[in-house]
Order: structure tokens, then sequence, then C-alpha cells
């Protein structure tokens, strides 16, 4: 195993371990935003998407990378709007809050 | 300097990701927190588009556009009721662009691959491809393209277990011998056919456990072309992804009382196997009620707790149930929402509805926090749901449901059920509570049950 695969272990083992302290704080009340933004988050996907895209590595790498620019694109776009007009929903009690 | 500053910006997005996590601790805290993902992708986006390696425009601007103009319609005007759905069909998204980019990175270096760099590759392919399919056989059940019930033929799961184990078996292969591009291409659509003959077997009430564990394989596709791709954003995306998939799934089977492993295997068939096991009713009689009467008692209540469950959903009843709360509020009683971890076709289906219907989310109480305060319920109204007020989960062992956690909506002093007809529920199997002297139905669809309730609350 390279050092630079080593460190990508650890950056994913560590990160793995930070979502799930970080996950495992959010409340059943919110699962659904939880997966949406999820979801959202994962279309970081563009970032590699990008470079398939828009490097010039001939015309296939183009094509794959336009589909996966507009699938993850959906996903971001989509996903951070879509979680962001689901928790306007959440309010709590008007009475409470007198 | 370009260097530097496309990994600054990648470490920022980074730590924007998990803040914006971090905010969804707590309702007042989430929707800055998702403004901080925002932030952090266009950032991420902005490092990756200085890339040197990035020389032409036209097709990412027309990707950007296209994404754009799909997913910013379909997150306006998607209904709440159609959410399952649009989560199920968005990890399809997320693991086509990543799978997509891997075939990219085997097309272009294919027998140049170094081991390590292949085995990302490989992993990126398999997990994206069936997470593709997988996620389009779980939208076509909840959108109903598909019969939602679930399909079985004879030695199902050893035959995908066999085709998993083949693809799994190709993939090793791969990482000694990249050069195969045959078998890299065989792969991927031994993925594709994984994905859908995994999803065949599961039923509806099965379906939040798959799509928390899609959720988690479409982080784990991402993490994966991080590795291949040497992008650390990617890889803690991805395994913030997959982590909240596999938390999700935890939760998820734990809830219903399913071992993770028999999860992982999927093992899911366990509903159809269940119909045939379980109590009959034989001998037992029902008491119906009438709308007059059932208003009467919510009328009188001084605490009333509803437990909402698929049938709400269907029948899109959320709004209807305000306005029966209402009533009962302004006669000085007091309603509370009981929320079973698995009610509905994903986590927090329940909550996502109630809250569009206006209910604060004070009031929707998780399972542990609500179970002690039925003792002191007037009326449990249960709405659509079965198998999570089912008490032989709690007291018959020979229930395939037996220990499952459920609410205990029998040990309120009065239960209303809200039901179409007296068909069981998903699991195939009878519900004791239905035959509880305590217990009333109330027949018919439960949006038209329950404008009628308000209806006849008003005019008492």
């Amino acid at each position: 195993m390279t050092p630079t695969v080593l460190m990508q272990v650890y950056v994913f083992i560590l990160a793995g371990f930070v979502g799930y302290q970080v996950i495992s704080r959010v409340p059943p009340l919110l699962h659904t935003p939880l997966m949406s933004a999820t979801n959202a988050i994962s279309g970081i996907s563009l970032v590699g998407s990008l470079v398939a895209a828009g490097a010039n590595y001939g015309p296939v790498s183009t094509a794959l990378g336009f589909v996966a620019v507009t699938a993850a694109t959906i996903n971001v776009v989509g996903g951070f709007m879509i979680t962001d007009r689901m928790l306007k929903m959440f309010r709590q009690d008007r009475k409470a809050k007198k | 300097m370009k260097d530097w500053f496309i990994q600054a910006s990648y470490l920022t997005a980074s730590v924007l990701f998990i803040l914006s996590l971090r905010g969804l601790s707590s309702p007042d805290t989430a929707r800055r927190g998702m403004n901080l993902g925002a932030i952090g992708m266009l950032i991420a986006v902005v490092g990756t588009l200085l890339q040197h390696e990035i020389v032409r425009f036209e097709w990412i601007l027309a990707g950007l556009v296209l994404g754009s103009a799909i997913g910013a319609p379909m997150a306006i005007f998607m209904p709440m009721t159609a959410m399952p759905q649009r989560i199920a069909i968005s990890h399809a998204f997320g693991a086509l662009a990543a799978t997509l980019v891997g075939i990219d990175k085997y097309y272009r270096h294919g027998a140049e691959l170094g081991s390590a760099t292949m085995a990302a590759v490989g992993f990126e392919v398999m997990f994206g491809s069936l997470t593709i399919t997988g996620s389009f056989m779980a939208f076509a059940k909840l959108q109903e393209l598909v019969r939602g019930a679930p399909i079985t033929y004879p030695l199902q799961n050893a035959s995908n277990l066999a085709l998993f184990a083949s693809t799994f078996g190709i993939l090793l292969y791969l990482i000694f011998d990249p050069g195969n591009a045959h078998l890299f291409y065989a792969m991927a659509c031994f993925g594709l056919a994984i994905g859908v003959l995994m999803v065949l077997p599961i039923g509806g009430a099965d379906m939040p456990v798959v799509v928390s564990l899609l959720n988690s394989y479409a982080g784990l596709a991402s993490a994966a072309t991080g590795f291949a791709l040497s992008n650390n954003v990617l890889l803690i995306a991805g395994a913030l992804d997959g982590a909240s998939g596999f938390l999700l799934s935890i939760l998820m089977s734990r809830a219903m009382n399913r071992s993770f492993r028999n999860v992982l295997f999927g093992a899911f068939g366990g509903g159809a196997e269940a119909a045939v096991a379980g109590k009959t009713a034989s001998g037992l009689a029902v008491r119906s009620t009438t709308v007059e009467d059932a208003a009467i008692q919510l009328a009188y209540a001084r605490l009333v707790i509803v437990v909402p469950g698929y049938g709400m959903a269907v029948a899109q009843a959320q709004h209807q149930v305000r306005e029966l709360a209402e009533q009962v509020e302004v006669r000085g009683g007091e309603v509370k929402y009981a929320i079973h971890p698995v009610a509905g076709r994903m986590p927090g289906h329940m909550n996502v509805l109630l809250a569009e219907a206006n209910i604060p989310y004070d009031k929707l109480l998780d399972m542990d926090e609500i179970n002690p305060q039925f003792a002191n319920a007037d009326v449990a109204l249960v709405i659509g749901a079965n198998d999570v007020v089912n008490p032989a989960a709690r007291n018959d062992k020979s229930s395939p449901i037996y220990g499952m956690p459920i609410l205990n909506a029998d040990y309120a002093k009065q239960v209303i059920v809200l039901k179409r007809s007296m068909n069981p529920g998903f699991a195939g199997i009878e519900n004791e509570l239905f035959y509880n002297p305590k217990t009333a139905l109330l027949f018919g669809d439960a949006k038209a049950s329950l404008t009628k309730l308000v209806a006849e609350m008003k005019n008492a």
C-alpha cells in the first residue's frame, strides 16, 4: 500500500467516524431531511464529473462527463432546494412561542 | 499556488458539509446548516473548475444548465406525498454520476491502472451500478409502476447470492488483471442486474430499510470515486453519506426487529413468508363504530394520541388530521402524535407529512417518548397504521413480528381505528388490537372519515 492510499484510507475512516457521530445526533423527526441532505452532499460526484466533461480526453469521456454532470447537478440543485423546502415546514407550537 | 487554492477549497467544503449535517441535530439550526452545505458545494465546484485539466467549458455549462432545469422544478413542484419516490430516484442520479466517472476512468486508462486504483474504480462501478437500478426499482415500486408486493420465485436468495459472488469475483480478478475490458463491462452489467433482483422481493413496508441502504451505497460509490481520483472532498462527502445511510439502515432494521445481517444479505423476503404464519382470528368479532359515536368520544377526550401510518399517507389525510386536532383543542383537549420509526415508506415519512399540514413538530413524539403516555390517553386514534400497533409483537412468540418494538396504543382507555377494510396489514398478520374490547373500528377511506368526523365535531 502506497503512502497516498494509506492517507486516503485514514481520511475515509475518520470522515465515516465523524459522520456517524454527527448523524447519530439527528433526531428521527428530521430523518427525511437528513436523507435528502446527504443526497445533495453526495452530489459532490459533480467534482469528478466536471473534470471528465471539461478535459480534452476525447468524445467518449466528454459524453460520459456531460451525462454525469447533469445527473450530479440534479441532485445538488434539487437536493438542497427540496431539503430547504421541507425544513421550512417544521415549526414549533405557536402558543408555546407567545 | 493554484493547487493550494484547490485543496483549500476542498478542505473548506468538507468542513462546511460536516457543519451542515451538524445543523440537522435540531430543527432550529437545520436551515442555516443546509445553507452552509450549499455554500460548501459552490466552493468545491469553483475550486474544481480551476484545475488545469479543464480546458473547455461548453459541455460543463450544458450539463449544469440541464441538471438545474430538471432538478429545480422537481424540488419546487414535487408534492410532499411523493417524497419517498423522489428520495429513491435521487440515489439513482448520484450513483449514475459516480458510475460514469468510474467508467470514464477505466475507459481512458484500462490496463495501466494500478491495483489500488483498479480496486477503487471497480468498487465505484459495482456499487454505483447496483444502486442505479436498485433505486430505480424502489422508485418504480413506490410510484406503483411495478407491483408493490414482494415478487418472489424459487431459489431467489441462492441465485442472487451466486450473482453477487460472481460479480465480486470479477472485481477481485480485475485488480490483478485490469486489462480485461470485457470483464469490466460485464461487471457493470451484473451490477445493474443485482440492483433489480435485490429490490424485487422487497415489499412496501420494508422500503425504509432499502431506501436507507441505497443511500449508503450511493455514498460508498462516491467515496470510491474519491479513492479513484485521489480527491479528498469526494472521499469525505462519500463517507458522510455512507455513514448516514448505514446508521439509518441500522435504526430502521432495529425498529423492525430484523438483524442487520438479515438486511445486508438481502433476505427481505421475510414479509412474504410471514404471510403464512401468524394467528388467525376465527371466532373473534370486531366492533365497528359510527362517525357520531367517534366524534363524541373525541369531543370529550382530554388527551388524544394520533398514531399515523402509511394509510394516512396513501389517503393524503394529513390536513384533515390537523383539522380534527383543532376541533379537539378548541374543546380544551390535547393532541399528540406517536411516530413509529418505520411508519410509512422512508425514515421520517410521517414527520414530513404532518409538518406539511402545519402541525408543530414539538407534538410529534418518538416511540420511546410517547409510549409511557398512552396509559393517560383517553383516545388513541389509529389512522392507517397496523403492524406498528400490533400487540402480538409484545406477547405472541409465534408471531412473525414478535419482538418488534411497537406503539402501546392498546394501553389507551379507548382506541379508535380508521381503516379501509378488514384486510390485514402488509405482513398479512392478524392484529389483536382490532379485537380488543376497547377498540372501535371506523371503516372507510381515512380522508373521508376524518372529514366527516370534523364536520360532526363542529356541529356537536
